[in-house]
């Protein structure tokens, strides 16, 4: 008995969690254009949006993006993090605090901020040099993108960095080592699941966000969540269903494999 | 070449307004197992991480093999670290870690094969090199450690209480194979402990440390039968220790010594003025005790009353807390004597009357402070 209820009572929560998006998969298939009834199963709108070149090519941009802002957010967010755990410098406490400062700050005030600096250099630049372009587009959403993840990066690390034990760093410059041997061959290795996990949670962040990029995208640079977000204030069409389905199971692939490596990781 | 692998001059150690070290001298001969004992907090993990070059010292110098290395970091350091957590690189096999000194080193291929192998013999765990740290235990895992130390070839083994993380059984195994491996190897090390048991087992020379000073160094039977001062007598084994005062002073070096009004003829290494005020240190297993109707030993000159208070049977020995009339508690550790069947099996009941005394000469007797 007890078995049973424990049973309804995973599947309540799982049917919670998860029934709008099984929803929203099971409309991608769904053989009409507006009505939310069933009209049998369909390929149509997988189709369709494969021969929007236009809404592939935001794709490939977002793609871009997330792939260039986490490897640069996750870069930086290590040796930050590494630098806050191994070195002692002026300011080391204040930079620790801007972190979560960064972190907690509404997307909506950063998304303000950075358009500002944005403009304020094209400002600059147009003072400068007629010929410096420094117009919004791939530049500013690339930078916009590191800049919001690269906390995200330090924390995660940070965490993982301060789980273990300090005497390793010490032993190894005691057989030793340089300071980059020590980072190349000690710290790095043990700081990979982290690491990884940073870049996946970047890659994340970059690829959902729609309120920052909103800001510094400038007209003719468009990221796919801006995209579907225009699209649906048309009315929400099997078109926009099939590509959410798409992203969802890119992210469903890419968590597995971040697990597969995690786990690897660990034997 | 120095007979000295190792010189601390007039070294001082302070963090912001917090001095953990005062300027101490200290010299390591070559081929020695030295160890640095002392409460928490003494200062003697410091005066190891100087050495291993962790710290830089705020005045005064390290010298190694003659050469001035206060400022040098600990990859240019000739000497080897053995942590108290091991630190051992979790993310590599032994033969690894082992081989992480050599491979600096430009050591590779059968070279380098060869003496992660032999290191790992020596601490016999070469069938062990393809495993993670994490499938060893806590002995293996130390012996790894100083496998890794000692492949190096170091010219001092840095050991950082490396036992204590140890079970009491395994400490005890280890505290042998490590005294062999040192006499086996030649090479200095220089172990830090704040077990006194240990340190008098395995060292040539101990260094008996407090709150940032050399209290005395001197080899274990040194430190344990003519401490230095009271601390040195107190930290290191058991003592009892008695008010007193000198009575007269009859030159070379002998003195009469008043406990609490019984007059005890005794010799000292110290010179002592009349009426200065002593005391005297007695370890509990010179404390002889004698019962009502017990034959004397000849050699008893004066006794002084007591009561047992409690007696506590260890196996091979029985331990006594007995007090005087004055109110001073004094353990005594008896010894069992087959030969003697009334006496000889220290069947002491509480609240027995007896007199105390001790083996002449085997007392200590220091300053009062």
């Amino acid at each position: 008995m007890q078995r049973y209820v424990n049973i309804a009572y995973a599947t309540l929560v799982y049917a919670f969690l998860y029934f709008p998006i099984v929803i929203l998969i099971v409309f991608s298939f769904n053989d009409s254009t507006y009505s939310l009834a069933w009209h049998g199963f369909t390929w149509r709108w997988y189709e369709k949006l494969a021969d929007n070149d236009v809404l592939i090519e935001v794709a490939l941009n977002s793609v871009t993006i997330g792939v260039l802002a986490a490897s640069l957010a996750t870069v930086l967010g290590t040796l930050g993090a590494v630098a806050l755990y191994h070195y002692d410098f002026l300011g080391k406490r204040l930079v620790n605090g801007l972190v979560f400062v960064l972190i907690m700050s509404p997307e909506i005030v950063m998304g303000l901020s950075l358009l500002t600096l944005f403009v304020t250099v094209q400002k600059v630049a147009a003072l400068i040099s007629e010929s410096l372009d420094a117009s919004l587009g791939f530049i500013s959403v690339l930078l916009s993108h590191v800049t919001f993840c690269t906390p995200f990066v330090i924390v995660t690390v940070l965490s993982r960095i301060n789980g273990f034990d300090r005497h390793l760093i010490e032993a190894a410059k005691d057989l030793g080592a340089s300071e980059f041997y020590t980072f190349r061959k000690v710290i790095l290795p043990l700081l990979m699941p982290a690491v990884v996990a940073g870049w996946l949670l970047s890659f994340t962040l970059s690829m959902d966000d729609v309120i920052i990029t909103q800001f510094v995208s400038g007209p003719d640079y468009e990221l796919l969540p801006l995209r579907i977000y225009s699209m649906v204030k048309r009315g929400i069409t099997p078109e926009v269903n099939a590509l959410s389905a798409i992203m969802f199971v890119a992210t469903l692939v890419i968590v597995a494999i971040a697990q597969a490596l995690l786990k690897e990781n660990k034997q | 070449m120095s007979e000295f692998v190792i010189e601390v001059k007039g070294a001082t150690k302070t963090y912001g307004k917090n001095t953990v070290l005062h300027g101490v001298d200290l010299q390591v001969r070559r081929g020695e197992f030295l160890t640095l004992l002392g409460p928490s907090g003494c200062g003697k993990t410091t005066i190891l991480r100087l050495l291993a070059g962790f710290e830089t010292p705020t005045s005064g110098q390290v010298i190694l093999d003659g050469k001035d290395v206060s400022h040098d970091p600990p990859e240019e350091r000739h000497v080897n670290t053995v942590f108290q957590s091991y630190a051992l690189f979790p993310h590599m096999t032994v033969f690894d870690n082992v081989a992480f000194g050599p491979r600096i080193q430009g050591v590779n291929g059968a070279d380098l094969e060869g003496r992660v192998m032999e290191a790992l013999r020596t601490v016999k765990l070469d069938s062990f090199a393809q495993r993670r740290p994490d499938q060893l235990s806590g002995g293996q895992q130390q012996r790894v450690a100083i496998a890794r130390a000692l492949v190096n070839k170091p010219l001092v083994l840095l050991l950082d209480e490396s036992l204590s993380a140890l079970d009491y059984k395994l400490r005890k195994a280890m505290q042998i194979e490590l005294k062999q491996l040192q006499r086996q190897l030649g090479i200095t090390f220089v172990f830090v402990t704040h077990d006194q048991e240990e340190a008098l087992s395995m060292s040539d020379r101990v260094v008996v440390m407090n709150t940032g000073t050399i209290q005395q160094i001197g080899t274990p039977r040194e430190v344990y039968e003519t401490p230095a001062n009271l601390f040195v007598a107190k930290f290191v084994g058991e003592i009892n220790l008695l008010e007193a005062s000198v009575a007269a002073v009859h030159g070379d070096g002998r003195y009469t010594i008043d406990i609490h009004g019984r007059r005890f003829e005794l010799g000292a290494r110290r010179s002592f003025a009349a009426q200065q005020a002593v005391n005297v240190l007695v370890r509990p297993e010179d404390l002889r005790i004698w019962r009502a109707g017990e034959p004397r030993a000849e050699d008893v000159a004066q006794t002084i009353e007591a009561t047992v208070e409690e007696v506590i049977y260890k196996g091979s020995t029985v331990d006594l807390m007995v007090r005087l009339a004055t109110g001073e508690a004094l353990s005594a550790t008896q010894f069992f004597n087959e030969d003697d069947p009334v006496f000889g099996n220290l069947d002491y009941k509480r609240g027995e009357r007896v007199e105390v005394d001790w083996v002449p000469g085997w007392e200590v007797i220091l300053p009062h402070d």
